[in-house]
């Protein structure tokens, strides 16, 4: 079979065996959506003025948020934690010690952030139109910042979380990506408006990316009246563009460079 | 035939400690060769340089005729390592976890015929979760087959099976070798080793200590053997080197029936065991087994 049918083939066992860890589809692929749905009912209240001035509800509001940690979750979190699992429990060496080409492997695993990534990300955009009655961009070129920047984040957060998942073993991994994710989420504007952030953790959430999927997709679904809370007053589409595809292309190179077949101290 | 596996002048070494200290040993095409020794005797190391995953310090390794320093996948298509074990895949059952494993094969056997062969036909669609520990361990195997391997590594299959699980197992062992897969065995039980090995070589300290076949090894076939009998109460034993004339005359100077008659021969554990407690002594952490 070639590299590709093969590949192919990883990302339905990847998928099936996705979908039959509980822990993990809760945890990664359900998350942004039940948050969504509580965020929206909790802080409907607040934002009745709002929506009354300027059609701004809480689902419109919190949306852009949690397609960025939707973004992180599936990709980010669900690589690290996976791959450093399969180095320790042997599923490396296991697929090493076949005649299957490395490459196969990772596309199953892109495979796999793909298919899960875009299936919540339809589920998002279904809730918060049907259930919310957020309104959904109506520019061809506001649904193209969506597409760049929804893929530049997964491929992005899929070969940095491959690389991070060389920093801890299956026994610490939970932590080690828990914990520094749920800081950054609070900081890059996910769960709370960015401008209520002190201006040096803006800065300092803006050196990684979960900053500029949430401003990429603020500027997709937010009106732009609001551009004018942003860091820079303007939505900077060519400078998130950049910077996403920046990571992406270094993480691409840290993976590469970083990754092991084999658990620490065995070769 | 020729030789399956060569190796000369195997060293490696960890922390300046040589695990392998200059092996030379050859593994004939077709033969089920068992490697024996005690923990930290440099057998998973050598097993592993010679599976790719290690690299040698010194010395020259050839499997199938080819350096597995850097060899390639076509090289991994005619091998098969059962790993001491494979996590990983709970979540899927059995027949998914082999279809998925034979894909990448360029001669992959059947995966109904493999699950006949494992005993594992009625757990084909259970989740691995839900296996023993039993049938894992037969799954790994199944795993190490799949591709149809001309050289199988073993590591120590059998850990943890009940005894006709063992038996089992042995069966499948000696179906492989009839069919000219060539299997390098590592084990912990002497027993096996004699069930199955055409060769044995016991390894310890990194070095080869004995080759031979498992009836001749550290010159069993031509040691004495000891006459035992019951006589007036008390158990009398006598070593001989022609037990057949011994027990003869025993009997007819006694005249009739000798109570409780045992002629034995020195077991390839009593054996092995004289063979590695040299080793055992140099630093006292040795675990015969």
């Amino acid at each position: 079979m070639s590299t590709v049918a093969l590949g192919l083939d990883r990302t339905l066992l990847e998928l099936k065996m996705y979908s039959r860890e509980k822990e993990a589809v809760f945890f990664s692929f359900l998350f942004p959506i039940l948050l969504l749905t509580l965020f929206s009912v909790i802080f409907s209240g607040q934002f009745e003025d709002a929506a009354a001035a300027t059609g701004m509800t809480a689902g419109g509001y919190f949306l852009p948020g949690m397609l960025s940690a939707g973004v992180l979750l599936t990709s980010f979190q669900t690589m690290s934690m996976s791959v450093a699992t399969e180095r320790d429990d042997g599923t490396l060496k296991r697929l090493r010690a076949t005649p299957m080409p490395p490459v196969a492997y990772f596309l199953g695993k892109v495979g796999l952030v793909a298919v899960s990534s875009v299936l919540q990300v339809a589920l998002l955009l279904l809730v918060a139109r049907l259930a919310f009655g957020v309104a959904m961009p109506t520019t061809a070129q506001r649904w193209t910042v969506f597409a760049v920047v929804f893929a530049l984040g997964v491929f992005g957060g899929t070969v940095l979380g491959i690389g991070y998942s060389s920093m801890a073993s299956s026994r610490s991994i939970g932590p080690v990506v828990i914990g520094p994710l749920l800081l950054l989420q609070f900081i890059s504007g996910v769960y709370i408006a960015f401008d209520d952030v002190p201006q040096w953790l803006q800065q300092f959430a803006a050196l990684f990316p979960l900053k500029w999927i949430a401003q990429g997709m603020r500027s997709v679904f937010y009106p732009d009246s609001l551009a004018a809370a942003e860091m820079a007053g303007t939505w900077e589409t060519g400078r998130t563009i950049l910077v996403l595809g920046a990571w992406a292309v270094g993480g691409l190179v840290l993976c590469v460079l970083t990754f092991r077949w084999f658990k620490r101290g065995t070769t | 035939m020729g030789d399956a596996i060569t190796i000369r002048g195997l060293t490696k070494a960890y922390d300046g400690r040589r695990a392998v200290d200059g092996l030379d040993l050859d593994i004939r095409s077709g033969e089920v060769f068992a490697l024996l020794g005690p923990n930290g005797a440099g057998k998973t190391t050598t097993v592993e340089i010679l599976e790719g995953f290690r690299t040698a310090d010194d010395g020259d390794v050839r499997v199938l005729g080819v350096d597995p320093r850097g060899a390639g996948l076509s090289w991994r298509d005619r091998i098969g390592i059962v790993l001491q074990s494979s996590g990983g895949l709970d979540l899927v059952t059995p027949r998914e976890a082999l279809a998925s494993t034979a894909r990448v094969y360029s001669h992959a056997r059947e995966v109904g015929e493999v699950l006949a062969a494992v005993g594992l036909q009625e757990k084909a669609d259970t989740r691995i979760v839900g296996l023993s520990g039993g049938q894992r361990r037969r799954l790994d195997v199944a795993l190490g087959i799949v591709g149809h391997p001309e050289l199988l590594f073993l590591d120590e299959p059998t850990t943890g099976f009940d005894p006709q699980a063992r038996r089992d197992f042995w069966e499948l062992i000696r179906e492989l070798s009839l069919e000219g897969t060539t299997i390098l065995l590592t084990t912990h039980y002497l027993d096996e080793a004699e069930a199955l090995a055409d060769r044995v070589g016991v390894i310890a300290a990194g070095r080869l200590l004995a080759l031979d076949t498992p009836a001749a090894l550290g010159g069993r076939s031509a040691d004495e053997a000891t006459v035992a009998w019951d006589e007036d109460g008390i158990r009398h034993s006598i070593r001989t080197a022609t037990p057949t004339a011994e027990v003869a005359r025993i009997a007819a100077r006694v005249g009739g029936e000798l109570p409780g008659l045992t002629v034995t021969r020195p077991t390839l554990e009593e054996t092995y065991l004289a063979l590695i407690s040299p080793h055992l002594a140099d630093d006292g952490s040795g675990v015969p087994a």
